[in-house]
């Protein structure tokens, strides 16, 4: 079960998910303090590490859109973001670093609900309701299935150097 | 079944006969361009390599451009001693096409790589930059990628994480009137398909307005079809390509150009006519919110900005400076000058520009990203409002969640600038 701890509308930009004022901090062990830095609550409670296993933010259409900036998805790798949809760059990052994202256009969720996400649809367990995903073509999901896209392209790496 | 400019290029830099929209591939790359964020792609280029046993080399460093940008000269300690990292790691791989914090090669790097002549038409380009769609003014398929992306690339040479793009197709036709030009084409346009309307998309560029449409104005457009979502945009290499990437960009090795093929499958085309359009104006807080300059005509204006990748070059400089010469920026309002290259300041200097734009009030700040992105220079205070050339105007954008940014034309920023208000420039020239 994943609990919305986070809702946000449309055209949610980079500039929103992590400033520009925080792009010296690179390191996706750090980059996390900066998430939604203007948004002071929620903020607040990624940095003191006070949110559930799996918890969810709900975005609307285009989430990510804007920068390449890769903090915007470093910075909350620890969860799920479900949206109807992702900006290219972002949804793009997202699967390198290992950010859980899903693809679900007709979401519908307050803060508070719980979800249940399958392979298939996410399941809103407070509302009743439940809203089919889109998935990931395969070649992306391969990347998702290798942990990332550092050990994949790892793996390319050493077969390439094998030959 | 014909292929897109976009297409042509990924099947070639596939080594295939024909791609599809959808395909997920590995295209060579021909140009990896990366600014200050080079220093969390070193990161995780050395976690590729981590536990390999294999000496961590880039796989061509003729291939690889960083140039600084963002943060120049460095705002913080933590800048300068990632750029400190970044100028070790460039040295110690033998990337030549470096350009520091230096007057005699330095700028924004969607500047610096047209006038140095690093794309060339039919390129594969990414760059760890958003607005890397720009270079497709110059037939190139440009895209922004994130920095694990680039690490990628930087060890094998190719972009692993990539869907062919579907096409638009944009067919402009007609003569600009008077103070009206590229960006109020690209803001139009923006505006008319949302910012998510070219998501996963190509934008290609045709029509009698875009053939006759310098390379300047190319990179206008093509640097904001970002702002519609898209993955690029591109003008197929013609005639005034060549001119520029020859007198220009001094380039001399044959050229390549890609054009569609006649029977081409676009995913919708859109006929533009520019004749009767009006000065446009992106209203806070998204750059889709686009609306012609009477709606919004007499908004009072704290801080005027022109410069960027999108509108900081020598024509842009030049527009501004006829309307403002001999005349005074309206007291109350502050006006920030940045050309988007040290080549393009030094060109100003020259033609008198600057010294113009400066007698008027205008402050010109050095080369570089700037005030565009709030990292430092030129932030707004609570509850101002800017007027600026640049490409977007999110909340937070200029460093202050409770400011707004309006953008808009050069030419209406500088007419903006007379009056203190948002002014049509028809009306000033």
């Amino acid at each position: 079960m994943a609990k919305v701890v986070f809702k946000v509308g449309d055209d949610v930009s980079t500039d929103t998910i992590y400033p520009g004022r925080f792009m010296a901090t690179v390191l996706p062990s750090e980059t996390p303090q900066f998430a939604f830095a203007d948004y002071k609550e929620f903020n607040a409670r990624v940095k003191a590490g006070d949110l559930p296993a799996g918890a969810v933010i709900v975005g609307g259409k285009n989430f990510g859109c804007g920068s390449s900036r890769e903090q915007a998805a470093s910075c909350l790798a620890s969860l799920t973001v479900v949206a109807r949809d992702f900006a290219r760059i972002f949804l793009q990052n997202a699967i390198n670093v290992g950010l859980r994202t899903v693809i679900c256009p007709t979401i519908d969720a307050a803060e508070g609900d719980e979800l249940e996400l399958t392979a298939t649809e996410v399941r809103n367990k407070t509302k009743g309701a439940a809203h089919p995903i889109v998935p990931l073509p395969k070649a992306r999901q391969a990347i998702v299935d290798a942990g990332g896209l550092i050990p994949y392209a790892r793996k390319l790496l050493l077969q390439e150097r094998a030959r | 079944m014909g292929m897109t400019v976009a297409e042509k290029i990924l099947a070639k830099a596939t080594g295939q006969a024909a791609v599809k929209a959808g395909d997920v591939l590995e295209p060579r790359v021909s140009v990896a361009m990366s600014h200050e964020n080079a220093a969390l792609v070193i990161n995780q280029f050395n976690e590729v390599f981590k536990g390999t046993g294999l000496d961590a080399r880039v796989w061509n460093p003729e291939n690889i451009v960083v140039i600084f940008d963002h943060r120049v000269p460095a705002e913080s300690s933590k800048t300068a001693t990632n750029q400190k990292k970044i100028r070790e790691f460039v040295a110690a791989q033998k990337i030549a096409k470096f350009h520091d914090v230096r007057g005699d090669q330095g700028g924004i790097c969607h500047q610096i790589l047209p006038e140095n002549g690093y794309v060339r038409p039919g390129d594969v380009v990414v760059g760890t930059d958003s607005h890397t769609t720009s270079h497709g003014a110059l037939g190139a398929l440009a895209f922004g990628i994130g920095a694990t992306e680039m690490a990628a690339v930087w060890t094998l040479g190719r972009v692993l994480n990539v869907e062919v793009p579907g096409t638009i197709k944009v067919e402009v036709s007609g003569e600009f009137p008077r103070g009206v030009g590229p960006k109020d084409l690209i803001l139009h346009l923006i505006g008319t398909l949302t910012a998510e309307g070219a998501n996963f998309k190509v934008i290609e560029f045709h029509g009698e307005t875009i053939r006759r449409m310098s390379t300047s104005g190319r990179l206008v457009i093509c640097n904001m079809t970002v702002e519609a979502g898209a993955t690029s945009g591109i003008v197929p290499a013609d005639a005034e390509t060549e001119r520029y990437l020859r007198e220009e960009a001094r380039v001399i090795d044959p050229l390549e150009p890609v054009v569609p093929d006649v029977d081409a499958v676009y995913e919708r085309t859109l006929k533009i006519d520019v004749g009767k359009l009006a000065p446009q104006i992106a209203c806070p807080h998204t750059v889709d919110n686009v609306k012609p300059v009477d709606a919004v005509a007499g908004t009072k204006i704290d801080q005027i900005v022109i410069g960027s990748c999108t509108n900081g070059r020598l024509d842009d400089l030049e527009t501004a400076a006829a309307i403002l010469k001999g005349r005074k920026v309206a007291s109350g309002t502050r006006m920030l000058i940045f050309p988007a290259s040290w080549r393009i300041y030094k060109d100003a200097l020259k033609s008198g520009a600057l010294a113009t734009l400066v007698d008027a009030g205008a402050v010109i700040v050095n080369p570089g990203c700037g005030c565009c992105l709030g990292v430092h220079q030129g932030a707004l205070g609570d509850q101002e409002v800017a007027l600026s050339t640049t490409n977007r105007n999110f909340k937070g954008r200029m460093g202050n969640p409770n400011a707004e940014v309006y953008l808009c034309s050069p030419a209406v920023a500088a007419a903006s600038a007379l009056t203190g208000v948002i002014s049509d420039p028809r009306k000033a020239v």
